[in-house]
């Protein structure tokens, strides 16, 4: 459904992601993986058409999103859904205002069937009854449940998940890491989950995705990747500190600069 | 000079010019950005769908908001006017006419440029930050991915209502501004009635009316160019949002005095 061939994007002189092959099964849970700085959401925002790739090509359903109109792109888009890392609710709108929004936007459903839908698409993430409050009312978890009930509002074939658990309580996080693998299962639809939350990444995947530097370091399933023999894999998956990938991103070690700089003194 | 004292000079100057030809390269990119967004905005006005509801709302919240201000600035514009130009007046003893050169200081000149300064101060700077929130907390990513055109949803909009506020608020600036100047002069500073009217009605042609109005809708979508350019480019740090909202309030203030220099010059 989604194939990603040869992907790079530079910022300046840094490369977030290098030549990057990534195929997103149909009908699944694909989650991505890595460490701050992998190119993860980078990914996710070229998978999604929000950015542009400096080189290579997005596939969507034999679309090339780098390279397709607005109109065409705006139709695929009414097939996607994406629940945002920091939730991006529409601040002037009410709970019941921001999922009706794009069924407003793009049906001309009467208003007593958008409230039904709205209600449905409520009661899957277990806020009906809170239509009326607006975004600023709500706890971190409530705001992602509400934006996960607006990016179901159009029953999407994929759905795109940027760190769907970052800033939450462990029992929101469970909620809403249950709430991706049940409702993706049951509505069968497409999920990209973009996390660093290597339990709750693991526990849902069907496909996963692992990064390190702008590239695919390992890709199966959650158990293939949990009895990876590669070094930077596990090290990832148990986070430990020490090992390939390293802590420190300073370019040239501490000590030596210390010593230089004591030479430099004593010159 | 010596060899080397020139080579300095050359080097300082090479610096020197490079810093400039980068700056001015870079305003003139901005320009094109800026003008490329409005103008592409813009076009969407008759592309479906019709954004008619959220240009009322606009209106409202910029034009009815903004109102007070207008009102408060063009009273105390006239006042200061009447009293001004009555002692200046006074000296060639041409009191007289003092109602023809208050109205048309203020219709001419100070509505639309005042008007114009309050609404960029006022309504352009929450334009700017409404919109630069809205990209720091990814509102206008969470737009595009609803198939949502933000071009056509919040920036058009913002354009065209500032366009239509702002001849609007002008033209209440005028009448609560001769208004004052009247009390002022008439009332307090004891200039005859009658005269005052006379040589105000007898000295305003409706091409200072035109002249007035055409500043007004210039200076309108140069402010709601100018201040939603600012918020949707802005950096999404919450630093960013400051820089662009104070960015847009002193860009929008002085690109208003030079467009006004420049429409002077042709009205004249």
């Amino acid at each position: 459904m989604i194939r990603a061939e040869k992907l790079t994007r530079r910022f300046g002189d840094t490369v977030a992601l290098d030549h990057t092959d990534v195929h997103i099964r149909e009908h699944a849970i694909t989650v991505i993986m890595g460490g701050s700085g992998s190119g993860k959401t980078t990914l996710l925002r070229l998978l999604s058409a929000l950015d542009v790739p400096s080189s290579g090509s997005v596939w969507f359903d034999g679309d090339d999103l780098a390279h397709i109109g607005r109109k065409r792109l705006y139709e695929l888009r009414s097939r996607m859904g994406m629940v945002f890392q920091y939730s991006a609710l529409l601040n002037s709108l009410n709970v019941y205002d921001n999922v009706a929004f794009p069924l407003h936007e793009h049906t001309d459903l009467d208003e007593s069937v958008i409230r039904t839908i709205v209600s449905m698409k409520l009661e899957q993430v277990g806020l009906r009854g809170f239509e009326h409050l607006m975004p600023s009312e709500l706890s971190g978890g409530m705001a992602k449940r509400v934006a996960f009930a607006r990016a179901l509002a159009m029953d999407p074939e994929v759905v795109f998940f940027d760190e769907p658990t970052s800033g939450l309580d462990p029992i929101s996080a469970g909620v809403v890491t249950t709430l991706i693998q049940d409702l993706s299962h049951k509505t069968n639809m497409t999920s990209i989950v973009v996390t660093h939350d290597v339990h709750a990444g693991l526990s849902i995947a069907d496909h996963v995705i692992l990064l390190w530097q702008g590239r695919v370091i390992a890709e199966g399933s959650a158990d293939d990747i949990r009895n990876s023999s590669d070094e930077r894999v596990t090290q990832f998956i148990e986070g430990r500190p020490d090992g390939p990938i390293p802590f420190s991103r300073s370019k040239t070690a501490y000590l030596d600069d210390l010593l230089g700089e004591a030479a430099g003194d004593r010159a | 000079m010596s060899a080397a004292q020139s080579v300095v000079a050359g080097n300082w100057l090479t610096r020197l010019l490079g810093r400039l030809g980068r700056r001015v390269l870079g305003t003139v990119s901005w320009l094109g950005d800026m003008a490329t967004i409005t103008v592409s905005s813009l076009a969407l006005i008759f592309a479906p769908p019709w954004q008619g509801r959220h240009f009322v709302l606009q209106l409202y919240a910029l034009g009815v908001g903004s109102f007070i201000i207008i009102a408060i600035t063009g009273a105390f514009t006239g006042m200061v006017l009447s009293l001004q130009g009555y002692y200046t007046l006074a000296k060639f003893g041409s009191e007289s006419l003092l109602g023809s050169a208050v109205a048309l200081s203020i219709i001419r000149e100070l509505g639309p440029v005042l008007g114009a300064l309050m609404l960029v101060g006022r309504a352009g700077s929450s334009i700017t930050a409404e919109i630069g929130i809205m990209r720091v907390t990814e509102q206008l990513d969470a737009l595009k991915m609803m198939a949502v055109n933000p071009q056509a949803r919040i920036i058009l909009p913002r354009i065209v209502a500032t366009t239509v506020a702002l001849p609007l608020l002008v033209s209440m600036f005028d009448i609560i501004g001769l208004g004052a100047g009247y009390v002022v002069g008439v009332e307090l500073l004891g200039v005859n009635a009658g005269a005052f009217t006379g040589e105000m009605i007898a000295k305003i042609f409706p091409e200072d009316l035109y002249a007035g109005w055409s500043k007004a809708l210039a200076f309108g979508v140069l402010i709601g160019s100018i201040c939603t350019y600012m918020g949707y480019r802005a950096v999404p740090t919450t630093e960013g949002v400051a820089r662009a909202t104070t960015q847009a309030v002193v860009i929008g203030s002085v690109a208003i005095l030079m467009l006004d220099y420049i429409l002077t010059s042709f009205f004249l």
